[in-house]
């Protein structure tokens, strides 16, 4: 049985409502012009990704062209250095290098299922943007990416990548020209193609249903977990479990069948940044209120005057000043506890790994690596830290730190 | 009584809206270009409350907005600017913007500072319509308040009945799918869309948006609704202008008369 079966129809406390909310956050703040598209997804995501034939090609493709599932690996060194039992769940390991493509593939079935032949997308790091072109080169659907002018600069291999895959990457030279703007242009595209064209959004943000559509596609991350781990240890649950959030899907498909198992720990890794007093950070439980960005109410960083701010990360995927409205119900909620991970942390522990365990992390999932120093795990405490990403398209910044 | 009730009265054709970004291209503009629309002969004046990240506009809008935040604007600023508005300015006047600078206000010391100034409507892209029904509505009334709806080419007959059933005022009329600024000129598609809604017999007034930028397009959408609504092509001319006053009396003259 597939994760989405299991939980379909299921209210729980951490589950979204009918009105697409998760308890104060969520909601579909969107103007007109989105609205017949919106609608149309709300009415059928459900149905359409519960149906045999969709769960049957979804299931195929995340195992044969994914190659899931991924590795639940137990670091010995780590585990070592921390004093506790750290297993990296290796989504680094996915076709295209991150866990995006979960998400992608199980949207650009449900286009196709609708009638769309055109893809829009945005993308921060590019890995979003990368997963979208290769499964539109898989399906044979045109593909436009929207792309910070910035993240076009420092991420320069992905944009390659995307290039080569046939997709079509624009750059948003709007407001701070990362994450945020590249949505804002990708929500525009939409607008003035709504009939052809499916948004494929790369996070657990956007209106209602795109966070919860995009957690039960990431779910297969920790219905994975679950099993692997028990395979391994015998246990039912980990005591932790570890991720980064930006907008925050991978940390969405980590959590996903532990949110209602209180004895799981949540922990959430934001982008620090040069540290959250300094101006230069993307912390936004720290540093952010309730606010609407992109379709839904979430916390949000933002001005007095509700301007929102521009963030920074040293990580281009963590470079947003929001998170999806579930993190925010957890925030709020307490269900999960956050971090604020500097650039120079992340880069510590990126390199860090890579010592001792020979693995090359995105910076977006160093951020969660760095958790492991203030977690203080028991010796006979399990912890399952999301290895999101790989970090080939970071090693231009890790050698500025060489 | 409301004055954009009051407008539509007395007055189904020809209506001319005219859309600006409040603290553009100046910070100290805003009163100047109220002022000189109701000499020009404007009926409605739609100011934009800017905003850092507005999703349904174009470029041109976009950037205008980004200048005026710059400059300085937020909604205080713009409420202080409007303060004494009601003893120099008798048309109607609406404010537009997105939802999240609002909330920050707080909904209720915005619509009580809106009714302090005299404004008459708000237009509010992104608050959902079941949302303000059930939780915005009661305010807006309280304070007077007029809240605008768009519709689109895309907008299903039952949901624009819905619409029409909780607005008062008038419906703003997206003339084809797009940002502000994208579109130009009134096509047969769109003729189509416009009569069907017509055909609907609908109790409030439409002027149509979007692709309106001068007496032509004025005229050919007047010929299918109460009137029309010029945005993008009013701040270009903002933004080139060198006395406000006089460029903003030309063009508006231009777009009535030709």
């Amino acid at each position: 049985m597939t994760s989405i079966e299991q939980h379909k129809g299921q209210e729980t406390a951490f589950g979204v409502n009918a009105k697409g909310y998760y308890g104060k956050f969520g909601g579909a703040y969107i103007p007109e012009m989105l609205y017949p598209n919106v609608e149309e997804l709300q009415q059928n995501y459900l149905q359409i990704i519960s149906q045999p034939d969709f769960q049957e090609e979804f299931q195929d493709l995340l195992k044969n062209y994914v190659g899931r599932p991924t590795p639940l690996y137990f670091a010995n060194r780590l585990s070592e250095k921390y004093k506790t039992n750290i297993y990296l769940k290796r989504e680094d390991l996915c076709h295209t290098g991150a866990h995006k493509v979960n998400n992608t593939i199980g949207q650009i079935l449900l286009a196709k299922r609708l009638g769309k032949h055109k893809i829009v997308a945005e993308t921060g790091a590019g890995q979003h943007g990368v997963a979208t072109a290769t499964v539109c080169a898989l399906m044979g659907l045109e593909c436009i990416v929207y792309m910070g002018e910035i993240d076009i600069q420092r991420q320069a291999p992905n944009v390659a990548r995307m290039k080569m895959l046939g997709a079509e990457v624009r750059p948003a030279s709007s407001g701070s020209k990362t994450l945020k703007d590249a949505t804002n242009e990708a929500l525009r595209h939409w607008i003035n193609n709504p009939v052809d064209t499916h948004y494929i959004i790369g996070s657990v943000v956007g209106p209602h249903p795109y966070p919860d559509m995009v957690a039960r596609f990431q779910s297969v991350i920790s219905e994975e977990i679950r099993s692997q781990l028990f395979e391994k240890t015998g246990k039912e649950n980990p005591d932790y479990v570890i991720a980064c959030v930006g907008g925050g899907s991978n940390a969405a498909g980590a959590f996903y069948h532990f949110l209602d198992e209180p004895d799981v720990k949540l922990i959430a890794a934001e982008a620090g940044g040069h540290g959250i007093h300094s101006g230069m950070s993307a912390a936004t439980t720290f540093l952010g209120k309730p606010g609407v960005l992109h379709g839904s109410k979430s916390i949000l960083m933002q001005t007095e005057d509700g301007q929102v701010v521009e963030p920074h990360s040293i990580s281009a995927g963590l470079d947003y000043p929001g998170i999806g409205p579930l993190h925010a119900h957890l925030w709020d909620s307490g269900r999960a506890k956050f971090y604020a991970i500097t650039d120079d942390e992340s880069i510590e522990a990126g390199f860090e790994l890579t010592k001792l365990e020979g693995i090359i992390p995105a910076i977006e999932s160093a951020h969660a690596l760095s958790v492991l120093k203030y977690l203080n795990a028991g010796a006979n405490e399990t912890v399952v830290v999301n290895l999101s990403g790989r970090g080939d398209k970071d090693l231009a910044t890790y050698m500025k730190y060489l | 009584m409301n004055r954009i009730t009051k407008l539509f009265q007395t007055r189904l054709h020809n209506v001319l809206n005219l859309y600006f970004t409040a603290g553009y291209p100046k910070l100290a503009d805003t009163m100047p270009i109220l002022e000189a629309l109701q000499e020009a002969g404007a009926d409605i004046a739609e100011i934009g409350m800017p905003y850092s990240d507005p999703v349904a506009d174009g470029e041109t809008i976009q950037q205008s907005n980004q200048i005026a935040l710059d400059n300085g604007m937020s909604l205080k600023v713009l409420f202080e600017q409007l303060a004494g508005m009601r003893s120099k300015v008798q048309i109607p006047v609406i404010l537009m913007g997105y939802i999240n600078p609002v909330l920050q206000f707080g909904i209720e010391n915005f619509c009580q500072k809106c009714q302090e100034v005299g404004v008459d409507g708000l237009i509010l892209p992104d608050l959902p319509m079941d949302e303000y029904y059930e939780e915005y509505k009661p305010v807006f009334d309280k304070y007077g308040l007029l809240n605008i709806f768009l519709i689109t080419p895309q907008t299903t007959a039952a949901r624009i009945r819905r619409i029409d059933e909780i607005s008062d005022g008038f419906i703003y009329m997206v003339s084809s799918a797009s940002v502000t600024g994208k579109t130009s000129g009134i096509s047969d598609e769109m003729e189509a869309y416009f009569n069907r809604v017509n055909a609907m017999n609908l109790k409030n007034p439409r002027l149509i948006g979007f692709g309106i930028k001068d007496h032509a397009t004025f005229t050919k959408a007047s010929e299918y609704a109460a009137g029309a609504i010029i945005g993008s092509q009013f701040i270009r001319v903002l933004q080139s202008a060198s006395d406000i006053r006089a460029d903003v009396v030309e063009y508006i003259k231009s777009v009535k008369i030709g």
